[in-house]
């Protein structure tokens, strides 16, 4: 019988396990991984160019974009690289609301990366579990400001508006029944900070749910443990970041180690995984859903009874109330200035991290004094965590790379940028 | 700036001496920039020596500083002529040019260390080589290698001793580097359904390149902090 030679496989950029648009080029001997050749940029729409011709705060819309299943995460880290840049720092009340904002964004990511990374090996049901949730924390996007995806809610100086008092309802149509537009109303009834209020409440029994249909699971077992191990010093070594790192072990997250906002006066843990293998992984995102209900209740409470501004009131750089607009010649050059050249930041470079469901996401900016950014770079955690594939996969078999890929929670509009 | 990071610095200085150069910081971040011939030198210091113990390279990027400091408009000040028209610059075409200005690309390192709990910032300017080419840092920090590929991508920077210098995120066969900052925002050339031929085809670009940025007045007094003591900022 002639002897097989090592075999090259395409796969992608259409394929329903790639996550979008990667293009993996594998080197096979029979069925197992010799080589992988990951082929990104597919999505690349020179986003950092982009910025470069922008005034700052337009490019806030870019980065909703950017990871597109974790968008107020990503404005977070530019704005943030903003008001480091101009030496502000929002008000107490906006801070926890961007805290906020950003936990559910986590849930919200870690809810579709579960889905996803399910569906790919095979869990059909908890796709369909994960998206349940996600429609409730889609509508807090929606309640709060107005989109549910991309939202430009986080702007340099706070937030663009205080948390809503009524949530938006749905209402009888021929394909909903009375019967159930009241039964989806129930907890809609009350402000925002209610239908928050009771989705912590319900949370952690959907998350005993989803491990009560893995975590002991024998073919999730199966499927992820002992795949795509990497050891504490590899992790280091590649760059990985947020729960890719410490799934390895390595007790490291930006949001204890080097605290932006308040998440110092808030309590949570950071779990950590042992083997540094897909199950581990799997376990750490788990975990974090349910540190993430915690700081959200946290905020809530601490939200309920601390009104006050969520933007700073200094409109050389913030916007004037647009009542405020109408009747007062001030409020109406400043809104103008904004709205067309928008501020200048002082020349200088600045970068700033923030623990994004992912990783580290870095923002690094460089401005020479004008109205718009010399040069921005965004240090996507998805494009490191990519970068190691091919060691990830290497002498595993083909159905590996699918795990492989559910695992690094790969999201092309940040990878390709 | 608080005093672990004056510590750095001290400690930079003293163990490197004259191969960095501590950049006065902005937004208390340190920065050090290195000579092209000694980045690997530094590199393996601030990676291996228990005192820095950098053991993370979190990004890795160029810069082109063509335009650096230069207005698009031809107004320096808010009246007279008023919204004038934007600048027009004579295309450079750089792929031609003999030598660049010394201090026009620079490749910037931003490094982590998770035992310190402490980021620095590496500059290393490429000089006048056409093309640009400094030393990678694959061997040092594995990460490099990607984010070293998407600078060469973008920029045209080409790194010495990298394993697989390829295009990354721009498309099979692209021509330029698009990152660069005398490269059009539009791009050269655009693309369309040849029936014809059968076939997608290039051509170039059918719009005029625009300055589309509102004008800016860099001769900005806002943050001037005699205006703010005195009450009329």
């Amino acid at each position: 019988m002639a002897e097989i030679q090592s075999y090259t496989m395409n796969f992608g950029p259409q394929h329903p396990a790639a996550h979008g648009v990667l293009r993996l080029v594998l080197e096979l001997d029979g069925e197992v991984i010799q080589k992988a050749d990951p082929h990104v940029g597919l999505l690349h729409r020179a986003t950092e160019k982009l910025c470069e011709s922008k005034p700052f705060s337009q490019n806030i819309g870019y980065m909703d974009r950017l990871d597109y299943v974790s968008m107020m995460c990503n404005e977070h880290g530019y704005v943030l690289a903003i008001e480091k840049l101009l030496g502000i720092s929002p008000p107490i009340r906006a801070q926890y609301i961007r805290v906020m904002f950003d936990e559910i964004t986590r849930v919200l990511n870690h809810l579709m990366w579960l889905g996803a990374h399910g569906l790919d090996i095979g869990a059909m049901t908890i796709f369909l579990y994960c998206f349940r949730e996600r429609e409730d924390l889609m509508d807090c996007y929606e309640a709060v400001s107005g989109t549910r995806m991309h939202a430009t809610y986080y702007r340099p100086g706070g937030v663009y508006r205080d948390l809503p008092e009524t949530m938006p309802k749905y209402q009888e149509s021929r394909f909903r029944s009375n019967k159930e537009v009241q039964r989806l109303n129930a907890s809609r009834e009350g402000s925002l900070l209610d239908f928050i209020e009771a989705f912590t409440e319900k949370f952690p029994r959907c998350v005993d749910e989803y491990e009560t249909l893995l975590t002991d699971n024998r073919i999730w077992k199966q499927r992820t443990v002992n795949i795509g191990v990497v050891s504490a010093d590899r992790a280091m070594q590649l760059g990985f970041s947020g729960p890719m790192l410490r799934g390895s072990g390595v007790a490291w997250d930006l949001r204890k180690k080097q605290p932006y906002e308040v998440y110092d006066q808030l309590d949570f843990d950071i779990p950590i995984g042992t083997n540094g293998d897909c199950y581990d992984r799997y376990l750490v995102r788990v975990e974090e859903m349910r540190q993430s209900n915690q700081i959200i209740k946290q905020c809530i409470d601490w939200l309920r009874e601390n009104p006050g501004p969520v933007m700073l009131d200094d409109h050389k750089i913030v916007a004037p109330k647009r009542i405020e607009m109408k009747d007062d010649m001030e409020s109406l050059i400043h809104h103008f200035k904004l709205f067309t050249e928008g501020y200048c930041v002082p020349e200088g470079e600045a970068y700033s991290a923030v623990e994004h469901p992912k990783g580290e996401f870095g923002v690094y900016i460089v401005s020479d004094g004008a109205n718009k950014p010399y040069r921005v770079k965004i240090r996507a955690p998805g494009f490191a965590h990519i970068s190691a594939m091919s060691e990830m996969v290497e002498g595993h078999m083909l159905a590996d790379v699918v795990a492989v890929i559910g695992t690094q929670d790969i999201v092309f509009g940040e990878v390709d940028r | 700036m608080t005093d672990r990071y004056e510590t750095l610095a001290t400690r930079l200085d003293e163990r490197f001496g004259e191969q960095v150069t501590l950049v006065p910081s902005t937004c208390g971040e340190i920065t050090i920039e290195v000579a092209r011939s000694d980045l690997i030198a530094v590199a393996t210091g601030l990676r291996n020596d228990a005192d820095f113990g950098f053991e993370m390279l979190m990004d890795v990027c160029g810069i082109d500083y063509l335009s650096y400091g230069k207005a698009e408009w031809a107004t320096s000040s808010a009246t007279g002529t008023g919204f004038s028209r934007g600048v027009e610059r004579e295309p450079v075409i750089l792929d031609e040019a003999e030598e660049f200005d010394p201090r026009r690309f620079a490749v910037v390192y931003h490094l982590l260390s998770l035992q310190h709990n402490m980021r620095l910032r590496m500059r290393v300017y490429t000089g006048t080589d056409n093309p640009p080419i400094v030393r990678s840092v694959v061997d040092i920090w594995n990460s490099a290698n990607w984010f070293e590929r998407e600078a060469f991508d973008l920029y045209g920077i080409l790194f010495e001793g990298h394993p697989d210098l390829r295009r990354i995120l721009t498309d099979y066969g692209f021509i330029g580097h698009p990152f660069r900052k005398d490269f059009p925002l539009t791009g050269n050339v655009e693309v369309s359904y040849d029936s014809d031929k059968g076939r997608v085809a290039y051509q170039p670009v059918s719009i005029e390149p625009r300055t589309l940025v509102p004008k800016v007045i860099r001769e900005d007094n806002r943050y001037s902090q005699d205006l703010k003591d005195s009450g009329n900022g």
